[in-house]
């Protein structure tokens, strides 16, 4: 089985000399079709400089990314946002949706950017909305809609057109329980539809929704619970 | 599948005998009846055996809470409630379960006892405790997947998970808690050595600090 994403030996080193800061040391692991994995550490482990290299926002000091076999750091500027529009979806804590567009119009976006037409787009957002289950509102502006729809929107967007991988930095962050559970099972239920999802949180209990955990303190990971380990290591050698 | 502090905290003859005699309030019923509808509403968390609910109704026979009401057709010994049996459980279900007693709680005694053991990798207790807890807590996360319905006996069950799921949790929020409790003492200097090997990479945030 191929992975969707891989991390080989990768390191991120901010600044140098006395102010270095070394966010991620030598971190390996791999991410599968159909798997959810969750990175938990506390402030400071490096998991959010993790989904930012994933995510292709930022480049390893060593080490290679892959995405779909693609080495981010090869594809350059160009490549990597076109890789974010069509390949890898992105679910940010505060939504990020853009507040002078519409639910579908924000969904529609990305498809629109990479050159598809507006109606096969739209077309597209529409379905994303209805399969994240807020079809209705597909007209209404993010002020007009709860955080949990606008984080609904938010994945909608992730999810449009065929993407493989998901990452999602503290999606429940600014939600009720309940409602955050909900937005776990929807990332959930997107995996177990056949994409790869890597879900980046500080809360055990939400970690808990995917297939594998990975520990990280320092920049290294330090353990991993409920997986296959061997199969991960095996597909590296 | 592990099970939380809370269920080895349970005093189990109280809890059994409570919960025996408000199913029989609800109608009178035989031993394995009991069994099955205990088992239901709990999810099977705490699993009885049969013996056990006969001796609990002898006890609570004996003490003028539950009558015997003769055998069905298939020679079962029926139980029901008496009136007594009746404001017992009213009593239970209107007052909260004592908290006096910490129960007793092997992991704090365990960690208590490494941090001030010489030689013990506290960082190594804590994450091979908290590898351990994140796996049950993927287990329950897993049950409750699939226990969404509305069904009285449902909705049970799924609360009972819930207990085990924010039991779980706040284990590991106290876990994480302790690791960056113990780092900080480690980097005072009035710190124990064996308090240090909590980093976990000690090469990059040294021991002399």
């Amino acid at each position: 089985m191929n992975a969707v994403l891989e991390l080989e030996t990768v390191t991120r080193v901010h600044g140098e000399g006395q102010t270095e800061v070394t966010a991620l040391r030598s971190v390996s692991f791999a991410s599968y079709a159909c798997e959810l994995v969750a990175v938990m550490g506390p402030s400071g482990s490096g998991k959010s400089s993790l989904l930012t290299l994933v995510g292709g926002l930022d480049s390893p000091t060593a080490g290679v990314v892959r995405v779909e076999g693609l080495d981010l750091a090869a594809l350059g500027q160009k490549g990597r946002a076109a890789m974010r529009r069509t390949s890898i979806g992105y679910v940010f804590q505060d939504f990020n949706l853009i507040p002078a567009l519409t639910a579908v119009e924000n969904v529609a976006l990305p498809r629109e950017l990479d050159g598809a037409g507006s109606r096969s787009a739209r077309r597209a957002a529409l379905a994303a909305l209805e399969e994240v289950g807020i079809g209705e509102l597909a007209k209404r502006f993010p002020d007009e809609m709860s955080g949990g729809q606008q984080q609904r929107v938010a994945i909608a967007r992730a999810i449009v057109g065929e993407r493989r991988l998901i990452l999602a930095d503290e999606p429940t962050g600014a939600l009720d329980s309940e409602t955050g559970e909900d937005i776990l099972r929807l990332i959930r239920s997107r995996c177990d539809g056949g994409a790869a999802g890597v879900l980046v949180t500080h809360e055990a209990r939400h970690a808990a929704w995917a297939d594998r955990v990975v520990f990280l303190r320092d920049g290294v990971i330090v353990d991993e619970s409920g997986s296959e380990r061997a199969d991960t290591l095996l597909e590296h050698t | 599948m592990a099970t939380g502090t809370w269920i080895d905290g349970m005093e189990p003859a109280v809890s059994v005998r409570n919960a025996l005699l408000a199913l029989l309030e609800q109608g009178p019923r035989y031993g394995y009846q009991l069994r099955a509808e205990f088992e239901d509403r709990t999810g099977g968390t705490w699993p009885l055996n049969v013996g056990q609910v006969y001796t609990t109704l002898s006890r609570l026979e004996r003490d003028g809470l539950v009558e015997g009401r003769g055998a069905d057709d298939e020679g079962h010994v029926v139980y029901g409630v008496t009136r007594a049996g009746r404001e017992e459980v009213a009593v239970w279900f209107g007052s909260p379960v004592p908290r006096s007693q910490p129960p007793r709680e092997e992991l704090a005694i365990k960690l208590a006892l490494a941090v001030t053991a010489p030689g013990v990798d506290v960082g190594a207790v804590i994450q091979q405790q908290r590898t351990a807890t994140m796996t049950a807590l993927q287990d329950y996360t897993r049950l409750k997947r699939h226990a969404t319905g509305d069904e009285p006996g449902e909705v049970a069950w799924g609360l009972v998970l819930d207990l085990l799921v924010f039991t779980a949790e706040a284990e590991i929020r106290w876990l994480d808690h302790c690791e960056s409790r113990l780092r900080r003492a480690a980097s005072s200097p009035r710190s124990a050595a064996s308090v240090v090997a909590v980093d976990t990479d000690a090469a990059h945030q040294g021991a002399d600090r």
